[in-house]
């Protein structure tokens, strides 16, 4: 499955494009995607090593994975839906609800963990009143976690929409949850 | 394959350079205890994920202990199955197992028939070594035919391997990950919500009690006791082949006359035979299988007795709905005919009669719940009670079933032909049917009614059959993954058959999912022993053809009309609906 970074950035970039438009043109550009892999007389397993690839551009479309889609998709592949779910499960990248306005993304690496990002969540957590893995009431936030950005000089490290935050204490929680409303 | 020299515990051995340890060591009787590893038929469905690591063995020369069921032998290999180190690891294993396993075998319906308790058992281990989290699943119960409890599944997977490459039915998959990683349907999905066919194969390979049959026993006995309800019960032709084997018999032995009496015990009011409606199916299918030859209609025809293969169809081949035969299974036409016929010869209000199924099979409560197959103007089918529930009860009773006397079905609705008796059978419903349509084709009796080319034990078979001077080409299938291909063919319309029979477990009705369990490396060998007792059973009988049935002729006289007719019509026959994939 190579170049799953890559994949990760066309995310980002599809996501802004395509926020207007509604759910069947981001169906129609999925197949056109598909299309694109070229599956035609390909066995079942040739079908399954390209699932991973499809559903990374589906949530890059949609911003989470609803039923529709995976169902969508099993159908596209003609693979068992049990299947596309069992793989959309595995992994915590794979979203099944629909993300907040703003996505918190926490690093629980090491370093991040070592200098102290559980006062962080904790703060954040209360503040929001949401808990980790889930969306806040209000639909402004979703609180999910990540291992390791590559910044650990900056420990403790947040990303806002994918935007970073350094050396985070929990008094500073306030004014970054200010930004973002 | 090259053979390669190897020693196992001592025991020098020459094996085919593709076996496993495992393979090697059955070879030389030599038992390493396996949970997750599974092998049915030959081999023809293996599922080797060695996620248990209770079959580890030592190497010489290796470092780590191999997982016997999936390294394969090497020349020289020297093999200690039982070393202190092993047996340690082994032991540990099971602990962390059974740290999370509820322990209330008591109360479970696999005692008795759970391979991690008779590991455990011979392990002679401390189950309670470890304290760690517990898994808290609620008990899933939303369909008729299959029960999931969670709390016992040990994550071998097996069932998914039953359910994805034995049956492709695909309902079950490996979901979430870690501690939280359960099997289970897409989105969490309760059973009742998805594709599966209820064909219980999952529930014959799970090694605990995580899967189990829906239990009827209860709402059956309390029937029995109600005074204001007539309760007949009907026996499926599989169930005398295999109910024996409850009671510690040896497998292949028919007990239709025991079973009959301890039926009688039990407190029913009248015992019937699903095999009079089997003569009656055939009487029907055959008819319409006529019908379709000759007047250019839909084919092939596909026979339509199993529940779990109707389920199925619906599902995954909504554009060939036209192509089964609209014949209900037989126990359902026999509901249809007791709440109709029956009622109204004995004057009994049908309100009052309680219809009871003793079925080899898990998906018929599920079929008996289908809200069309109420023709009678009553559900027609009440309760299906699997053969192993027959075997509970009959125990709960104290029935003293091997020294039981033979006993014999009431009439009009016990009498049956050979034909009938087959339906167990994989080529048994193609069998029969072909007794009647040669006959009624050719209007000349056969001199022999036995059509060897259809019998067998494979999942995929095919027959030509010369019916006046017509080639008739038959197919059939039995594991609905053989089926899947027929179906493939059908509809890219490459299929030169006239006609299908398709049974959705392996070897037919009597391997279903309610019957007897069977250490599933035997299963083929019981297979063939409750195959030999059908046919016997058949052979011995004076009327071998459905169509020849007097009770049958009787009931087309006084009640029916016309096979295929406008009121056969109305009480014998149904449809199907188009069913989403999840």
């Amino acid at each position: 499955m190579g170049g799953a970074g890559g994949a990760i950035e066309t995310m980002e970039l599809t996501r802004m494009q395509t926020e207007e438009t509604s759910d069947q043109a981001k169906i129609r550009e999925l197949d056109a995607f598909i299309q694109s892999l070229g599956l035609d007389g390909r066995d079942a397993a040739g079908r399954r090593a390209v699932l991973i690839q499809i559903l990374h551009r589906a949530q890059g479309l949609f911003g989470w994975l609803p039923e529709e889609v995976q169902k969508h998709i099993s159908a596209k592949l003609d693979l068992h839906v049990s299947e596309v779910y069992g793989v959309v499960s595995f992994y915590h990248f794979f979203k099944t609800k629909p993300s907040g306005r703003h996505v918190i993304d926490f690093c629980t690496g090491t370093a991040c963990f070592v200098r102290g990002i559980g006062k962080v969540i904790e703060q954040v957590e209360a503040q929001t009143g949401t808990k980790l893995g889930e969306t806040s009431g209000d639909g402004r936030f979703t609180l999910g976690s990540l291992r390791c950005v590559g910044a650990c000089s900056l420990a403790p490290v947040l990303q806002v929409d994918g935007k970073t935050y350094g050396r985070v204490t929990p008094e500073q929680v306030e004014a970054i949850l200010a930004e973002y409303k | 394959m090259p053979l390669v020299n190897i020693i196992i515990d001592g025991v020098k051995t020459q094996v085919s350079s593709d076996s496993t340890i495992l393979d090697a060591a059955r070879k030389v009787n030599i038992n390493i205890p396996t949970l997750c590893h599974l092998e049915l038929h030959n081999k023809e469905t293996v599922n080797r994920v060695a996620s248990c690591r209770i079959c580890v063995v030592e190497v010489e020369g290796r470092r780590n202990l191999a997982p016997a069921c999936s390294t394969k032998v090497q020349n020289g290999m020297v093999i200690r199955t039982h070393s202190p180190r092993v047996i340690k690891s082994r032991r540990v294993l099971m602990q962390l197992l059974l740290s999370n396993h509820p322990k209330d075998c008591l109360n479970c319906y696999a005692s008795g028939n759970c391979d991690l308790q008779t590991l455990s058992n011979d392990m002679h281990t401390d189950s309670n070594r470890f304290e760690g989290a517990h898994s808290d699943f609620m008990v899933e119960t939303s369909s008729e035919s299959i029960v999931r409890d969670l709390n016992k599944c040990i994550r071998c997977r097996r069932c998914e391997t039953a359910c994805n490459d034995m049956q492709t039915v695909g309902v079950l998959s490996g979901v979430g990950r870690g501690f939280d990683m359960v099997v289970g349907p897409a989105f969490h999905a309760p059973l009742e919500k998805t594709q599966c066919v209820f064909c219980g194969q999952c529930v014959k390979v799970c090694p605990t009690g995580a899967l189990m049959g829906k239990s009827h026993v209860e709402e059956v006995w309390n029937a029995i006791n109600d005074p204001e309800k007539v309760v007949v019960v009907q026996t499926a032709p599989a169930v005398r082949a295999a109910l024996g084997e409850e009671f510690g018999m040896e497998p292949g032995k028919c007990v239709t006359g025991r079973m009959v009496t301890g039926l009688r015990r039990l407190g029913f009011n009248h015992v019937f035979d699903t095999n009079f409606a089997a003569d009656l199916t055939i009487v029907e299918e055959a008819t319409e299988f006529i019908h379709r030859l000759k007047h250019g209609g839909r084919l092939p025809m596909l026979t339509s007795c199993c529940p779990a293969w109707v389920k199925f169809f619906e599902h995954q081949f909504q554009d060939l709905l036209d192509v089964p035969s609209t014949c209900k299974s037989p126990h359902e036409m026999f509901g249809a005919i007791t709440k109709t016929y029956w009622a109204e010869k004995m004057k009994i209000d049908p309100a009052k009669i309680v219809v009871v199924s003793i079925m080899p099979c898990l998906s018929k409560k599920y079929e008996a719940s289908r809200k069309e197959l109420s023709s009678s103007g009553h559900q027609d089918v009440d309760y299906v009670l699997s053969t192993r529930e027959l075997g509970r009860m009959l125990r709960e009773a104290g029935v003293d079933f091997q020294s039981l006397p033979d006993g014999e079905f009431d009439n009009p609705l016990g009498f049956s032909s050979g034909g009938a008796d087959i339906f167990a059978v994989s080529g048994g419903v193609c069998e029969a049917a072909l007794r009647m349509a040669a006959e009624v084709i050719s209007g000349k009796e056969l001199d022999s009614v036995d059509f060897e080319e259809v019998r067998g034990t494979k999942g995929l078979r095919h027959a030509h059959v010369e019916i006046a001077g017509m080639e008739v080409n038959v197919a059939i299938a039995c594991g609905l993954g053989h089926a899947r291909r027929l179906l493939e063919e059908v509809r890219a319309g490459k299929s030169h058959y006239h006609l299908i029979e398709i049974m959705a477990c392996p070897g037919g009705c009597i391997c279903g999912g309610g019957q007897p369990f069977v250490d599933s490396r035997e299963e083929i060998e019981v297979m063939k022993k409750r195959a030999q007792a059908i046919y016997a059973e058949d052979a011995g009988k004076e009327i071998r053809s459905s169509h020849k049935n007097p009770y049958i002729q009787e009931l087309y006289k006084e009640f029916l009309g016309e096979a295929y007719g406008e009121k056969a019509h109305k009480l014998l026959h149904t449809g199907y609906t188009s069913r989403e994939k999840l």
